[in-house]
């Protein structure tokens, strides 16, 4: 097993499919009576996260607490990161307090990559700047197998502002590993121009979401960012919504057994409509409910053991 | 007659191994435990067996077998995996967890039977202990072995043994079934004499 999570890159197939397998495990214990597992008694994991979040950190830390772990919340917000102490020195206070991992969530695209050389636990990439999020794959993944019965040959739609987006790029990453074909749908100005078919093979782009819903097995909504819309990457939300949103009549168009995915938060009537958000189809609850199962999976296999 | 090439090259060590219970002995002790599982349960009512993987599944699948052939009264099986609860899951490489499976009847106020293949330290079944305690609560907890090896590290013992195998610590036994392994044989390996 690999020390640190920081990419979808860093699984090959066994690995990634040995993940969605204990996940799958993991998840029979949220039915049970008692939801705990003995499995890291003893072990401390910290969540670092730079950035707000709420769904992601309280799923790791649903995640570490039903394996025993002892949790550590650290939010920049009201610690010594706001008097201006840097990610190093943050890094070895975590170190000296014994953290065997670290959950990090950061706006600096590679700040986790850094952090793995300055502390000796495991590091695991909660999402940095536009880069990557990999827990976030691995848990649609598994979602899609769960819904689907597989992963490889099926075929994936990630519409959106994909050039910002580090769930697009941890989803091409590893939906390519484990055999699935991507297609990038978005304007022209929020694809990025540089998709290496080296490392995601199987991956191609198109500008237009409606003659690729009759084809796709998933869609993939990504949630536009409200930041980038004074950048000028679209004329106007209006227009956004019209040509890449999801509505009622364009679900209608996906095959029978297609389902509809979005990582949230949402935007409403932006690049989802509620009809679409709240049909059986959507499997946006079931990928909340799915993330706290593989973050368990991840956070086993990476402390579990002895992998030093 | 033809023979395997091994038995006219002898290496000059070959480690000692001894076949403890060949297949037949192996069905004759599993109807045994099965007849004493009737007898001191009477009649297996209110009766679920757990296995623990790896082997100790396939044998609770012949153990409720054997039980329904003999009294006629189906037996629940089901497997109860005990990797997240071991003690020394920091000492190896992260073991890959296996799934539990409960019957649909689940475990509360029955009598549970936990069957395994060895038993050695004590160490699997005081995990499966605790393993049982956060999926249900039975009435009581039995256990059954094919086979008792000695030399526990935890008060603990079965109830229901296949076959005492008086063992130096340096030894091995190794059981194989014909689901898991393709024949039932329990060998022993290793010792003074080769």
């Amino acid at each position: 097993m690999i020390r640190h999570l920081l990419s979808g890159a860093d699984l090959d197939a066994d690995t990634a499919t040995l993940v969605l397998d204990t996940a799958a495990e993991m998840a029979t214990v949220a039915g049970r009576e008692v939801k705990k597992l003995p499995a890291l008694r003893g072990r401390t994991v910290v969540n670092l996260f730079y950035e707000d979040s709420t769904r992601t950190r309280i799923s790791f830390e649903a995640a570490a607490k039903r394996l025993s772990a002892d949790v550590i919340n650290f939010s920049a917000k009201g610690s010594s990161v706001a008097k201006g102490e840097s990610l190093k020195d943050t890094a070895l206070t975590l170190q000296a307090m014994g953290a065997d991992a670290v959950v990090v969530r950061h706006p600096a695209s590679g700040a986790p990559h850094r952090l793995a050389d300055w502390v000796d636990g495991s590091v695991v990439n909660a999402g940095d700047g536009t880069h990557e999020h990999p827990t976030q794959a691995l848990l649609d993944a598994y979602t899609m197998r769960s819904r689907l019965g597989r992963l490889a040959g099926l075929h994936v739609a990630i519409v959106g502002d994909v050039l910002h987006s580090r769930v697009a790029r941890s989803n091409v990453l590893l939906l390519s590993t484990l055999g699935a074909k991507v297609t990038l749908v978005g304007p022209p100005t929020l694809i990025p121009r540089d998709i290496s078919p080296a490392l995601a093979p199987g991956t191609d782009v198109s500008y237009d979401l409606d003659t690729v819903l009759p084809g796709v097995d998933v869609v993939m909504m990504l949630r536009v960012q409200r930041e980038r819309m004074s950048d000028s990457y679209f004329p106007s939300a209006r227009e956004y919504a019209r040509r890449y949103g999801l509505d009622g009549p364009r679900m209608r168009r996906l095959p029978e057994h297609a389902i509809v995915m979005h990582p949230g938060p949402m935007n409403r009537g932006m690049e989802i409509t509620p009809e679409v958000a709240d049909s059986s189809r959507s499997t946006i609850v079931e990928q909340v409910a799915n993330g706290v199962s593989v973050r368990m999976a991840v956070l086993y296999l990476l402390l579990g053991g002895n992998n030093r | 007659m033809a023979y395997p090439p091994a038995a006219h090259s002898s290496p000059p060590r070959q480690p000692s191994v001894k076949v403890i219970l060949a297949a037949a002995d192996v069905s004759r002790v599993v109807d045994r435990i099965a007849h004493q599982i009737l007898e001191k349960t009477q009649g297996a009512a209110d009766t679920v067996l757990l296995g623990i993987p790896t082997r100790g599944v396939p044998l609770a699948k012949r153990l409720a077998a054997r039980i329904s052939t003999f009294e006629d009264v189906t037996v629940p099986v089901g497997v109860l995996d005990i990797t997240l609860y071991r003690d020394d899951l920091r000492r190896h490489a992260t073991r890959a967890v296996g799934p539990t499976d409960l019957p649909p009847g689940g475990i509360d106020g029955k009598r549970v039977v936990l069957v395994d293949d060895v038993l050695f330290s004590g160490r699997t079944v005081r995990a499966a202990l605790d393993a049982l305690s956060d999926v249900g609560r039975p009435a009581s907890v039995q256990l059954a072995v094919l086979v008792d090896r000695g030399h526990r590290q935890l008060p603990i013992r079965a109830d229901y043994v296949g076959k005492n195998i008086p063992t130096a610590l340096a030894e091995n036994v190794k059981v194989t079934l014909a689901e898991t392994d393709g024949t039932d044989e329990v060998r022993l390996f290793g010792g003074a004499h080769s």
